[in-house]
């Protein structure tokens, strides 16, 4: 009896003191796409540090981000790939761009090194959709003379779960080849036809498996090719000039965009015209309730991401994210944010 | 079978029932805390079946759409396209399958030798030591294998095991075929060989635990005689901890064939079936934890519903023909069931 009662007494004395401990910081909660995950962990440490509040982020892939904020799981859901405006109405939901960035293609090839190697459109097409089955092909071989190619099978590394960097990924590749956009098609998951290709979870993921397969390509949002020493390459961009993907070019592709044209925000920006523009350029969009049912953490939600939008430009520009630009700032003030209910 | 769980335990409610008229006849307050006791086992076990009953019922309730677009055919289409709403389960059941297989394959025998080594051969002092050992192996979590086999045992397979099954059983005839490709450290090889080194602690365990409890007396009229160590074992041991090997081999099987993280890590979540063991695959487990979270309600959320409700058939087979395979050698021996 003495240790029941004893049992009991430390039981009910850990379980208030944890629930005290939870209720002193507001924690907001999101959930989806891992492109953002980089520069949106900056963010939430120096949030925290500046206010106390934190935020809890699962780096789980677009579409499961789109899943657990349409089950109200979480305060916010993250995306690469929009929601279209008919999706958001029915959902009495509203969705804003937070972030610019780039998807790059990596590869592992003895030898090569970072910025090297070149390719354009219509052989990545090529390339991840099988037609093209080693690195020593004359058509690789072609525009990259002087690179050591090595006569294997080339490992197509693709996402495994459902991911906003595969829909801007073959979204690029739709526009650039009408063949890829016939066989694969566009979408978070599509099913990838080569016969080598693995799968991997997350960008993490894919750019774990390139990092560690040979003779691997797979594409990654560039902060992950970075931090994990991968070797990007150049790409042929829609005016003809082979960029090196870095911030200055993600900023050029996101230059000419006119988000107030498109409605609820929703679109793609691959492709973009301009000398020096990524191809392969996209933004992650924040979706959040018009009506939510805590209005005090909606609250906090726009405060983190105002806060963001300000203080955390710098934040953004070291692993060459592109923030965006203040007048869609504005923009997002006054027409995306007016028609959430904060207090 | 839940036809015969539940008329066994009718049978022993019934007999129960006599035992309670007898029991009148013994003090109150002993009937009380019988009847108590005997009440509170028949609702644990009554809870047993009321929740595998019920893991069976939801898995078909919710497969149940599935059913009704594709019929059994979902079973062996091998169309897995998420755009298209196409779904077929036979790329994920062929690789459960596979990697299983294989790891029971290269697992029984390595087991097999251990547990005899340790139960016969070894040097008393080394007993003790190596026993707990494998203990400890077999209870190591899963996930632990699974990093093991991604960080440390994928590189070395992939720089020096694949080429050279490759280049020796890559060229026989009929099974080069097996063994073909570039060999990159992931894929359904890869996969076998991380279940296998993690279910042979555990068979070996059982067989251990099993092999121990021979009787003496029997094992020495046997060397009395004149029997070698191989005889003792092929015609003593075996036959008597049939069921016990039996029960551990399935158990082993049934571990494998439901793992799930060591095995998403290096299979290579690739969504076709290939003739080469080399290239990469899925398995029922790594396809629910690749893309249960993102399943929105529909036909992609019951496609993997079915893909859970076919791993739970398959494991009640195995298990039934265990069962099976153990009352036929009973049945041989002589023994009434």
């Amino acid at each position: 009896m003495k240790l029941l009662k004893k049992l009991l007494v430390s039981s009910v004395f850990v379980i208030g003191s944890m629930s005290y401990m939870t209720s002193i910081a507001a924690e907001m909660t999101g959930a989806g796409s891992s492109f953002i995950y980089p520069v949106l962990s900056k963010w939430a440490e120096a949030y925290q540090a500046k206010t106390g509040n934190k935020l809890n982020y699962q780096s789980i892939g677009s579409g499961g981000g789109m899943k657990a904020i349409k089950a109200k799981t979480v305060d916010f859901g993250a995306t690469d790939a929009p929601m279209s405006s008919a999706d958001l109405d029915a959902g009495a939901m509203v969705q804003f761009p937070a972030i610019i960035g780039g998807v790059v293609p990596v590869v592992n090839i003895d030898g090569v090194k970072a910025g090297e190697l070149k390719l354009n459109g219509e052989l990545l097409a090529k390339i991840f959709s099988g037609a093209i089955l080693s690195w020593n092909d004359k058509r690789i071989a072609a525009i990259n003379p002087g690179v050591n190619l090595p006569a294997t099978t080339i490992t197509v590394v693709t996402r495994a779960d459902s991911s906003g960097t595969t829909a801007i990924f073959t979204d690029y590749l739709g526009k650039v080849s009408p063949f890829f956009k016939d066989t694969v098609g566009q979408g978070t998951t599509v099913a990838w036809p080569a016969s080598s290709t693995l799968s991997g979870k997350g960008n993490e993921g894919v750019a774990a498996n390139v990092g560690r397969v040979k003779n691997s390509i797979g594409y990654v949002e560039f902060a992950f090719a970075k931090k994990n020493s991968l070797t990007y390459v150049q790409l042929q961009n829609a005016a003809g000039k082979f960029v090196m993907p870095e911030e200055k070019t993600f900023a050029s592709a996101a230059a000419g965009v006119e988000w107030a044209k498109f409605p609820g925000m929703a679109t793609f920006i691959t492709n973009a015209p301009g000398a020096s523009s990524w191809p392969i350029t996209g933004a992650t969009f924040i979706v959040v309730y018009k009506n939510p049912s805590d209005k005090t953490r909606a609250d906090e939600v726009l405060k983190f991401f105002e806060y963001g939008f300000k203080d955390g430009k710098d934040m953004a520009l070291s692993p060459d994210y592109v923030p965006m630009p203040q007048d869609t700032v504005n923009f997002i003030n006054s027409s995306v944010w007016s028609q959430i209910t904060r207090k | 079978m839940f036809l015969i769980s539940v008329s066994i335990f009718i049978k022993i409610y019934m007999s129960n029932e006599k035992k309670q008229s007898q029991a009148k006849q013994v003090p109150k307050g002993q009937n009380l805390l019988e009847f108590i006791f005997l009440r509170i086992s028949q609702a644990s076990a009554l809870l047993v079946l009321i929740v595998l009953l019920g893991i069976f019922i939801s898995l078909l309730i919710n497969a149940w759409p599935v059913f009704k677009e594709f019929g059994l055919g979902f079973f062996f289409s091998s169309d897995w396209n998420i755009n298209k709403n196409k779904f077929g389960g036979l790329i994920s059941i062929y690789g459960t399958l596979t990697t299983s297989i294989i790891a029971l394959l290269i697992a029984t025998p390595l087991s097999f030798g251990i547990a005899l080594f340790l139960t016969e051969s070894c040097p008393i002092f080394l007993r003790r030591p190596l026993g707990i050992a494998v203990e400890l192996l077999a209870a190591v979590p899963s996930i632990i294998y699974g990093m093991f086999g991604l960080f440390i045992f994928s590189p070395i397979f992939a720089e020096y095991v694949q080429p050279f099954l490759n280049l020796t059983l890559g060229h026989i005839p009929l099974i080069g075929i097996l063994f073909s490709g570039n060999g990159n450290g992931i894929g359904i090889l890869c996969a076998s060989l991380i279940l296998a080194m993690m279910i042979l602690p555990f068979i070996t365990a059982i067989m251990r635990d099993v092999f121990s409890i021979v009787p003496p007396v029997l094992k020495e009229s046997a060397y009395g005689i004149g029997c070698t160590t191989w005889e003792v074992s092929r015609h003593i041991i075996l036959p008597y901890t049939k069921n016990g090997l039996i029960g551990g081999i399935m158990l082993g099987l049934g571990r494998a064939l439901g793992e799930t993280m060591a095995v998403t890590f290096v299979i290579g979540n690739a969504q076709k079936i290939q003739p080469s063991l080399f290239a990469p695959g899925s398995s029922i487990a790594s396809t629910l934890a690749n893309q249960f979270g993102e399943a929105m309600p529909g036909l992609h959320f019951s496609a993997l519903f079915a893909l859970g409700l076919a791993l739970f058939i398959i494991t009640l087979i195995v298990l039934s023909l265990a069962k099976l395979m153990i009352i036929r050698m009973e049945k041989n021996q002589g023994a009434t069931t």
